[in-house]
């Protein structure tokens, strides 16, 4: 033993059992809005991200226990689960978990070393491959019922009389997106469509809020600082305003960017992951803005719907720079040290 | 009241205090022998000036300082020096290092005081060695010797540190308690001697009873007691400046350069004992604490072996051995049979209930949070990728030197990271890569030397077969080369002259010193070479006086070129003192590098002098003094060793120096 022989009882287990607890409100939420699917998603998602980490462990001759305890496996299961359509066939949520945990996560030499979120690489592998899949959203409150949820997501057998259209809608973005495209009215009268809430998606602005809140509980707990939210909350402002000030029938207003689709869950869980962010105070404003311009540039002009994934997977690319570029100065020291040939 | 400022990060472990702080300060009964280590500070260990079996009285020298970055050390009793060699000393390491071991007669009997009445009239130079020969150094844990902190006059802020951040620690917070007016009395010392614009004494708040008494101790003096928040590390030298003044003090750089001046309150007890009582520092106030019975604070005897105030204060069975120092940067005492240094401040039995193991370590998850606690404002996780990779440059490209090893990283990290373990890694590794560098160079340049030389001899065996096979002008040159020698002895004897002069002062920069040392090296080496090249010739036609001024010609020159190397070697050592150096602190290396020169320029010329008298021997064998070429050889080893020491003091001294602070 060495110095120091004390230490502060805060474990890596207990900040991921924090950030679970700060879901559960949005868990809550949605399971009202959407019914059990979501609960049936999150199980498969953390069933298949356990058995994964653990196979995973022992193939890499690592002990397996206090890893699958470490809690991380199943906050990305978690977050996986909450990012992908809860209807979606059972296989997909599957298939991008396992993805994130063996690719996204283990391959890269498991906690700790992955460079990318590994949620947001099983979201982007799903979205990449089976886009039709990720487009089916349920709506709230639904025709469908709880046994007709389960029958749905395991065996895509739907009530008689009920098609797709009628279990599923597109995304307040998904819509707007296409309508746009189409050449369509202005968004005044889009936002008339009956996927609209009071801000953003009716049934999902509530989920967002949730987040919320759930971020909020873990800024107080001092598990995530406000940079990178906040930076990112900005730098998807600081483009929505200029463009709706400018063509408010064109451009969908800023609050509505805030609170749609994944904004406060990436801004509160997904660009706090420490990970695959940057470290230092500056550098998590950097990410969080970029990641934020990101959304909005991919959103508004891009070819996807939303776009949290994609834009903090490319963020995610450049946090080596952003930690070497922005590493503080040292007590009492201007400038970090340099010497020649550093950048060679 | 004046404002606070704060520090980055920082930690707040359970104090652990009340533990020991609660009951005065007690005087266990002296033991029958007592291990008096040689190396208590910082700089080279004292040189024993007792004899084995020498009958020595409590307060006697028993050790002399050597040189500048020393202190002497005192006997702790009367009793007789029983050995002198390795024993265990308190050092992580568990290496044996040189104490003295003293018997006690069981008297106690002291020498006579020795104070220093008239200090406030004596110079500078007085009150320095004074302290040095009297032991004084830094308590708070860096034991830098006090003598060299003294006497900068333009000081803004002299801080004096009762901070006593670490947990369980409480000798600091006793000896304010209960000898206030001693403290005050050594801060007048250093007040009067550095002439600070403003006294600052920094105590945390979790210390009432000990602000009390030394704000009325300091009443009238004009002395702030300043309590600050209680916030690990606010007892770092550097911490407490910063938040007493606001100023930043940088590794690498003294705070005596930007006007401050930081003492701990047990180096200022002790200065005043030294100075008006007459009483060398052999004993200091020391906690225990821990998993004891009879936890508190002692005054013990330098020397005193741990085991014996174990035993005192009732150590438990079920301890699990001993820390010295703190919880946060103290280290596992290897032997109990290592007597106190003046650098123990705290010993504290372990015990599970107080100390369980941390869980098993898990990977770094970058959560940032240690960053975020680093009073040195450095990136941990970083430093922890860096060294865990040996990636060593880039770890100090991060400033792993920066890191002051407060352990606040590993406190909080949830990943249960012993990350302080790896940055000493990194730091050893650093160190070790260092050296093996220099003895490296040294390899090389003695390789070199030796090519040369064989090329030279080489050369001149077959200048000597030519002018053996055509002698005949030899006798129409000889007188030349007579004149010639006489000149090249003028000019040996007035560079000597001039190195002798341009040594005298000094006061003068170093650097210029060894570069002159060094052209003069070169200049006599010139001279000794060209003589040695005539007198090859001449001796061939004239050996008598000839070659007998040519040998006194090569000696003189030899001597001026040792002159000279010695010279550069005190100008580096100079340079090495912290205090000594008034300028910027990017000055030691070039000294350095000068000082490494002047010894290769010394080298060649004693070599080329050497030659000068080979060449003689050859030329007349009656003439010759054949046992000179042996010492040369000698010489120029010892002086190269003597050089390669004095950098190395050097390099350590600067290292040491702003690494610990000021503390």
């Amino acid at each position: 033993m060495h110095a120091p022989y004390i230490a502060r009882p805060s474990t890596v287990s207990v900040i991921m059992l924090k950030v679970l607890l700060a879901l559960l409100p949005a868990i809550a939420v949605s399971v009202w809005f959407y019914g059990i699917a979501l609960l049936v998603q999150l199980s498969l998602a953390s069933a298949t991200a356990l058995l994964a980490e653990a196979a995973m462990l022992r193939l890499r001759g690592v002990p397996v226990a206090p890893f699958l305890k470490d809690g991380s496996a199943l906050l990305t299961a978690w977050l996986l689960a909450l990012s992908m359509p809860a209807l979606g066939a059972w296989w997909l949520i599957v298939v991008a978990t396992l993805f994130a945990i063996v690719v996204g996560k283990q391959l890269y030499g498991g906690l700790g070393n992955n460079p990318f979120n590994p949620a947001m690489v099983g979201f982007a592998v799903a979205m990449v491959s089976f886009p039709a899949q990720m487009a089916h959203w349920g709506m709230p409150h639904g025709p469908l019922d709880s046994a007709a949820q389960l029958a749905w997501i395991f065996s895509r057998e739907l009530p008689a009389g009920l098609s797709l259209d009628a279990i599923s809608m597109a995304t307040p973005l998904d819509y707007l997106k296409t309508q746009l495209l189409l050449g369509g009215s202005d968004i005044a009268s889009l936002k008339q469509a009956p996927m609209f809430g009071h801000i953003a998606g009716v049934g999902s602005e509530w989920v967002a809020l949730a987040y919320l809140g759930g971020g909020l509980f873990l800024l107080q707990q001092r598990v995530i600082s406000y940079q990178a939210p906040l930076a990112m909350l900005a730098g998807l402002t600081a483009l929505a305003v200029p463009l709706w000030l400018w063509q408010p029938a064109h451009y969908v207003d800023p609050l509505f960017h805030l609170v749609a689709g994944a904004t406060l869950l990436a801004a509160f869980f997904i660009v706090t992951d420490p990970v695959s962010g940057p470290t230092s105070a500056r550098g998590k404003l950097i990410f969080g803005f970029g990641v934020g311009l990101l959304i909005y540039v991919i959103r508004v002009f891009g070819g996807y719907p939303d776009a949290a994934a994609f834009a903090v997977l490319l963020m995610n690319i450049a946090v080596p720079l952003i930690d070497q570029l922005t590493r503080p100065p040292a007590f009492g020291k201007r400038k970090r040290t340099k010497k020649a040939g550093q950048h060679a | 009241m004046s404002a606070l400022f704060r520090f980055h990060g920082g930690i707040h472990p359970p104090e652990f205090k009340a533990l020991s702080n609660g009951t005065p300060i007690a005087t266990p009964p002296l033991p029958a022998r007592f291990a008096v280590p040689l190396s208590q500070h910082l700089g080279n260990p004292a040189k024993a000036c007792v004899a084995l079996g020498e009958r020595v009285l409590a307060g006697q020298r028993i050790g002399d300082a050597d040189g500048r970055i020393s202190a002497a050390v005192h006997a702790p009793t009367s009793g007789v020096v029983s050995a002198i060699g390795p024993h265990a000393v308190a050092h992580p390491s568990g290496l044996l290092q040189d104490c003295i071991v003293i018997d006690s007669d069981g008297l106690d009997n002291w020498c006579a005081p020795s104070p220093l009445p008239n200090w406030q009239d004596a110079g500078d130079d007085e009150i320095r060695t004074f302290l040095r020969d009297m032991g004084v150094v830094g308590q708070g844990g860096a034991v830098f010797p006090t003598s060299l902190k003294l006497g900068v006059n333009t000081l803004e802020q002299l801080i004096v540190n009762g901070a006593e951040c670490e947990p369980f620690i409480s000798c600091d917070d006793r000896l304010m308690r209960e000898r206030a007016g001693e403290i005050v009395d050594g801060i007048r010392i250093a007040a009067q001697l550095m002439r600070p614009r403003t006294v600052l004494i920094g105590i945390e708040d979790n210390k009432p009873e000990a602000i009390t008494a030394m704000r009325a101790a300091c009443a009238g003096s004009g002395f702030e007691v300043v309590a600050i928040p209680t916030l690990y590390p606010s007892g770092g030298a550097k911490q407490l400046i910063r938040i007493l003044t606001g100023k930043k003090v940088p590794h690498g750089v003294r705070a005596t350069d930007m006007g401050v001046q930081c003492f701990n309150v047990g180096t200022l007890y002790s200065l005043k004992r030294a100075m008006m009582d007459g009483e060398p520092v052999i004993s200091r106030i020391l906690t225990l604490s821990g998993d004891l019975a009879r936890p508190g604070n002692i005054e013990a005897r330098i020397g005193t072996p741990f085991a014996h105030l174990l035993a005192w204060a009732g150590i438990q069975p079920d301890s699990e051995g001993v820390i010295m120092g703190g919880p946060m940067m103290g280290f596992d005492l290897p032997s109990l049979e290592a007597g106190v240094s003046k650098a123990s401040n705290c010993l504290i039995a372990k015990s599970r209930a107080l100390f369980p193991p941390r869980p098993p370590a898990l990977p770094c998850i970058r959560c940032g949070e240690c960053a975020s606690v680093c009073p040195a404002e450095l990136q941990p996780m970083d430093l922890y990728w860096f060294a865990k990779a040996k990636d060593l440059g880039r770890a100090q490209e991060a400033d792993l030197f920066d890191c002051i090893e407060c352990g606040a990283c590993s406190y909080v990290c949830p990943s249960q990271l012993p990350l302080v373990d790896f940055y000493k890694f990194a730091k050893d590794e650093i160190w070790a890569a260092e050296r093996d560098k220099k003895a490296a160079d040294r390899a090389r340049m003695r390789h070199d030397f030796r090519q040369l030389r064989l090329e030279r001899d080489k050369a001149e065996k077959a200048q000597r077969l030519a002018a053996r096979a055509t002698p005949a002008p030899a006798s129409s040159a000889a007188p030349d080369p007579d004149k010639a020698a006489a000149i090249r002895a003028a000019m040996a004897r007035a560079a000597e002259k001039k190195a002798e002069d341009s040594h005298a002062p000094a006061k003068t920069p170093l650097s210029d010193d060894a570069k002159r040392a060094a052209i003069e090296a070169a200049m006599t080496r010139a001279a000794a070479n060209k003589a040695a090249r005539e007198s090859a010739v001449s001796t061939a036609a004239a050996p008598g006086d000839e070659a007998k001024r040519a040998a006194i010609e090569a000696a003189m020159a030899r001597a001026a070129a040792r002159k000279a190397a010695q010279g550069a070697a005190a100008g580096a050592e100079a340079g090495a003192t912290p205090v000594a150096m008034p300028a910027s602190p990017s000055q030691p290396k070039p000294a350095i590098d000068d000082a490494k020169r002047a010894a290769i320029e010394a080298a060649m010329a004693r070599a080329a002098a050497r030659k000068a008298e080979q060449g003689v021997e050859v030329g007349a064998a009656s003439a010759a003094m054949p046992s000179q070429a042996k010492p040369a050889i000698d010489d120029a080893k010892r002086a190269a060793i003597e050089a390669a020491m004095a950098r190395a003091a050097a390099k350590k001294a600067e290292r040491d120096a702003a690494q610990k602070g000021d503390n």
